[in-house]
């Protein structure tokens, strides 16, 4: 770049960076909407049941019956209430003071103290099917763990078999926390990045600012760079800060190195401000620029990056367009990172995805951009 | 060959089309276009919104591309080459491109960089462009808290860092006070006169082309008429003269504007401008009887007389063409005028916003049947002040009544008696003109019979039969003005709110406009109008003129425009009369 090519281009970063400054809307776009998301779902969001009130019906109470409840009360993910007749935990549930009821049964001692099998009464409200499906899980888990452990005083061998699920199974002291906050951070630094771009762009194409700056000498590459370099720089700080707040606040492990995380961030983050940058090349209001980052950059990375809903069990159609989601690279390498380590095999092709959908985004933005305004 | 005359000229259009794509309507913004415009001077292009001037801008400064013919700047052709002519052009654009989170010192900074100028250059070309703008004391002031003629001013000093040979001037002058106008007029002509530039300059108000050496008439996309504007007014020697009779001025305006000699007639100060058709002097027989004392007195013409001679014809409607409604035919029941009858009360009326006071302790009285102008630059108060009276905006101190009512904790019947016609006509743009019309029928609370009486008076009176299927959004400038009073009219107020009802639309469409107006407070609504057209003032009875959020002068226009008469300033405009007003208002902020 020649001299007076660099001193425009210095020219508009110190514009820009005075801007950012004296305007805090960038300032809050990088760092407030990205720590307000993650603390909303972060808290709001997760997979595990509880403290879930339960109806406890012990038609016939006894020891035996008292050390079956006494189980679920020892549960961390139950708040067990105890209710005599069927009927009335039924009403309680109808009345969602309850989300599921386990029901003990007049012969359940006798049976048990018999030997043979001894069956419970297990109903689950089915409306939510998810925490339906949950609830029913940890209702097993506690089941199992109560005969293992009465069989053991009795000396015998634990009842086989058990139908359990394998989540439950294999999961049960993990917080799912662990594994949605680093798919969280890709969703909202797709919003963010996409956002910091496109609503700064379209606010000069509102002021007129950009009609002016096109008949000056400065090229569009520079005007672009311009808005690359200080957003890019935003961008990262934002980042770290979404990542600060899983590892410190949410307590997420960071198994793999940070100049990974960093680098595919990086990459991610070039190709979520190409993002942005490619809609300001159409939007040229701020309202309908944050309207199309909205809908194109955040609920396909929200729905199609696989941060929550399983990509491989969608529709084929479906999971061929999760192929231009760049959140979906961002999420495989994140959870490996958090979770797994340096995980080479999946960081190095979803990386490379990344920096490919990077290069076209930018390449893209850069043709839709003309010194022109028609 | 006229080209070998003018070897490079700085402008030459040869069958230069623009055409846009708004949803499925095509707009023509430019058709056909064949100018040049010589090196040197002011060239001044002349037109109402929408009749393409910012489209020449645009495509001149490389930043459109024409679907035809040829445009060169300074010999070059535009479209093949923009960034050639853009290392040589200056171009402000009509919001003045600036920063406003930047200071001024920034904005140059910036701009400096962008046209590169050398930072040795720097010192004394700022010191040079501070001095010429006289923004020296503010350069450490934020560019959006500047006022609107140092935002102006500011966006001039940035567009000639680097000197232009030619200088593209959108729109400049619109909605900035009087002053900072003549201001900017005064750098303008340092430039063109001593500095060898060219200026090409845009502008929406007809007095200012009288200034151009050179003015290019743009009406709906056409180029209407080019030359010197003396040229352009030298046919019309002969047929202005100046007419006064015992009869009030606005009576005597409706009767000379429907008789088939006069080709324009607008009340200018106590009596009444008239334009006869070429070849036709004034007949005062034609007056007869109830004017038979006018009495006629040539006046020199001037651009505008010209201008709308032309448009007439280009028109093909002339000045007796329906639309003005006689007076008592207004639909309107009101109460006859009374002496001291003041149906609007404004005292020391203030509206801060934070430590901002946008009204400033103001006071007036509008009296019944009177039309009222609220006269002043963008950011004056007059929208602020306009809407406390409406109550859309409570006063932070002060009283206001309006028929005596505190409209903002008034009941229906008090708002019934109020027409509201707000800037850019609050209309719905996706609803067709039928549509808009039933809907504030139904806002108004009209019904059955009712609703479709007032829909058929608004049709006929307005002319919109025509286009009663027409999306609002697409009618043209004028319509929608035509068709946003009769909105305001439908429910019979004897009050109207008018803001900034003429903004942008073209001579023809703001004198019907006035005769409507004219023709209401002739059958004895009471019209309160805020404008920052200067020639406004002089259809209205009384007229305050603010500045700053304060009212500095109040009374008749022709007593305010006396005020202002010196021996420098025998006749002095009203324009004159305002830069009066704020420098006697200057100097005794100075003293105090």
């Amino acid at each position: 770049m020649n001299p007076v090519a660099l001193r425009r281009l210095r020219g508009l970063l110190r514009k820009e960076f005075l801007q950012i400054w004296r305007d805090p809307s960038a300032l809050a776009i990088a760092f407030l909407l990205p720590a307000v998301l993650l603390l909303i779902f972060g808290y709001g969001v997760s997979l595990d049941a509880r403290n879930v009130p339960l109806a406890l019906v012990t038609q016939r109470p006894g020891a035996l019956a008292a050390s079956f409840t006494a189980a679920f009360s020892h549960s961390p993910y139950f708040r067990p209430r105890p209710f005599l007749t069927i009927q009335e935990a039924e009403r309680a549930m109808r009345a969602h003071e309850v989300q599921g009821i386990v029901w003990l049964p007049s012969d359940f001692a006798r049976r048990a103290q018999a030997g043979g099998d001894a069956p419970i009464g297990v109903i689950v409200n089915g409306v939510d099917a998810n925490d339906a499906r949950i609830v029913e899980g940890y209702v097993q888990q506690v089941w199992a763990t109560w005969l293992t452990a009465r069989a053991r005083r009795r000396g015998e061998a634990a009842p086989t078999p058990l139908s359990v699920q394998p989540r439950v199974r294999f999961n049960p002291a993990v917080s799912s926390r662990d594994y949605l906050v680093p798919g969280l951070i890709a969703v909202i630094m797709t919003l963010t990045g996409a956002l910091l771009t496109a609503l700064v762009i379209a606010r000069e194409w509102e002021r007129g600012t950009m009609e002016a700056l096109m008949v000056t000498r400065v090229t569009m590459r520079e005007i672009l760079l311009a808005k690359l370099i200080p957003y890019f720089l935003l961008g990262m700080g934002g980042m770290a800060a979404s990542v600060a707040i899983a590892v410190l606040l949410f307590g997420v492990p960071l198994a793999g190195s940070w100049w990974v995380l960093a680098g595919a961030s990086a990459l991610f983050m070039l190709a979520a401000l190409g993002m942005g940058l490619l809609i300001s090349g159409f939007a040229r209001s701020q309202f309908v620029a944050g309207q199309i980052a909205l809908i194109v950059t955040f609920l396909p990375a929200f729905l199609l990056s696989g941060f929550v809903f399983d990509i491989g069990s969608m529709p084929r159609a479906v999971q061929w367009i999760t192929h231009v989601v760049a959140a979906r690279y961002f999420v495989a390498i994140l959870q490996s990172v958090f979770l797994a380590g340096n995980v080479w095999p999946v960081i190095l092709p979803n990386a490379l995805a990344l920096a490919v959908i990077a290069a076209i985004f930018l390449g893209l933005a850069r043709t839709v951009f003309r010194r022109r305004l028609d | 060959m006229p080209a070998a005359a003018d070897p490079v000229p700085a402008l030459r259009c040869a069958g230069l089309r623009r055409r846009f794509r708004i949803g499925r309507r095509v707009v023509v913004a430019l058709d056909d276009i064949d100018v040049s415009v010589a090196r040197g001077g002011i060239t001044g292009l002349i037109g109402a919104d929408g009749a393409g001037k910012t489209t020449l801008m645009r495509l001149a400064a490389g930043l459109l591309q024409p679907d035809a013919g040829r445009i060169e700047v300074l010999g070059i052709d535009v479209a093949r080459e923009p960034l050639k002519v853009q290392t040589r052009v200056g171009y402000m654009p009509q919001h003045f491109g600036l920063y406003e989170d930047l200071s001024v010192r920034e904005n140059l900074d910036l701009y400096a960089d962008l046209q590169g100028v050398l930072p040795a250059q720097r010192p004394a070309r700022y010191a040079e462009l501070l001095h010429m703008t006289g923004l020296g004391p503010f350069t450490a002031r934020m560019a959006g808290r500047l006022s609107g003629g140092m935002k102006q001013k500011l966006g001039l000093a940035c567009t000639l860092l680097q000197p232009p040979e030619l200088l593209l001037l959108d729109e400049p002058t619109v909605g900035v006070d009087p002053v900072s106008r003549r201001e900017l007029w005064q750098i303008i002509d340092h430039l063109t006169r001593n500095l060898d530039a060219t200026v090409l300059f845009s502008t929406a108000y007809l007095d200012e082309a009288e200034r151009c050496d050179t003015v290019l008439v743009l009406h709906e996309g056409r180029l209407l008429a080019s030359g010197p504007p003396r040229e352009i007014a030298a046919g019309m020697d002969g047929r202005s003269f100046r007419a006064t009779a015992a009869l009030g001025r606005r009576q005597l305006q409706a009767r000379l504007a429907g008789l088939p000699w006069v080709v324009d007639a607008v009340i200018q100060g106590g009596g009444v401008r008239v334009v006869t058709q070429a070849g036709a002097s004034p007949d005062p027989a034609t007056m007869r009887p109830a004017a038979a004392d006018v009495r006629f007195v040539p006046v020199p013409p001037r651009f505008e007389d010209g201008l709308v001679a032309r448009l007439r014809a280009e028109s093909g409607r002339d000045a007796a063409a329906p639309g003005g409604m006689a007076a008592g035919d207004a639909g309107v029941v009101a109460s006859p005028p009374g002496a001291d009858d003041d149906i609007i009360v404004v005292e020391h009326l203030t509206r801060r916003f934070g430590l901002f006071a946008a009204v400033d302790d103001i006071s007036f009285r509008v009296r019944r049947g009177e039309i009222f102008g609220l006269l002043g630059a963008n950011g004056a108060g007059k929208s602020t002040t306009f809407r406390m009276l409406c109550g859309l905006l409570p006063p932070s101190s002060g009283r206001l009544r309006v028929a005596g009512f505190d409209l903002r904790n008034a009941a229906a019947p008090a708002r019934g008696r109020i027409g509201y016609m707000a800037q850019k006509f609050s209309l719905y743009g996706d609803l067709s003109v039928a549509q808009n019309l039933r809907f504030f029928a139904s806002a108004y609370r009209l019904h059955g019979a009712r609703r479709t009486a007032r829909m058929a008076w608004a049709i006929r009176e307005f002319d919109l039969a025509a286009m009663l299927e027409a999306t609002a959004r697409d009618l043209p400038l004028g319509f929608k003005q035509r068709l946003a009073l009769a909105c305001a009219l439908m429910h019979e107020p004897d009050i109207l709110f008018l803001d900034e009802p003429t903004s942008g639309v073209d001579p023809l469409a703001r004198r019907e406009f006035w005769r409507r107006i004219n023709a209401l407070a002739e059958a004895g609504v009471t019209v309160l109008v805020t404008t920052h057209f200067m020639e406004e003032a002089e259809y209205c009875d009384r007229l305050v003129i603010m500045a700053q959020g304060r009212v500095l002068a109040a009374g008749e226009p022709e007593a305010i425009k006396a005020a202002a008469r010196g021996a420098n300033r025998p006749d002095p405009t009203m324009e004159d009369a305002f830069i009066a007003v704020i420098e006697a208002a200057d100097k005794r902020t100075l003293a105090a």
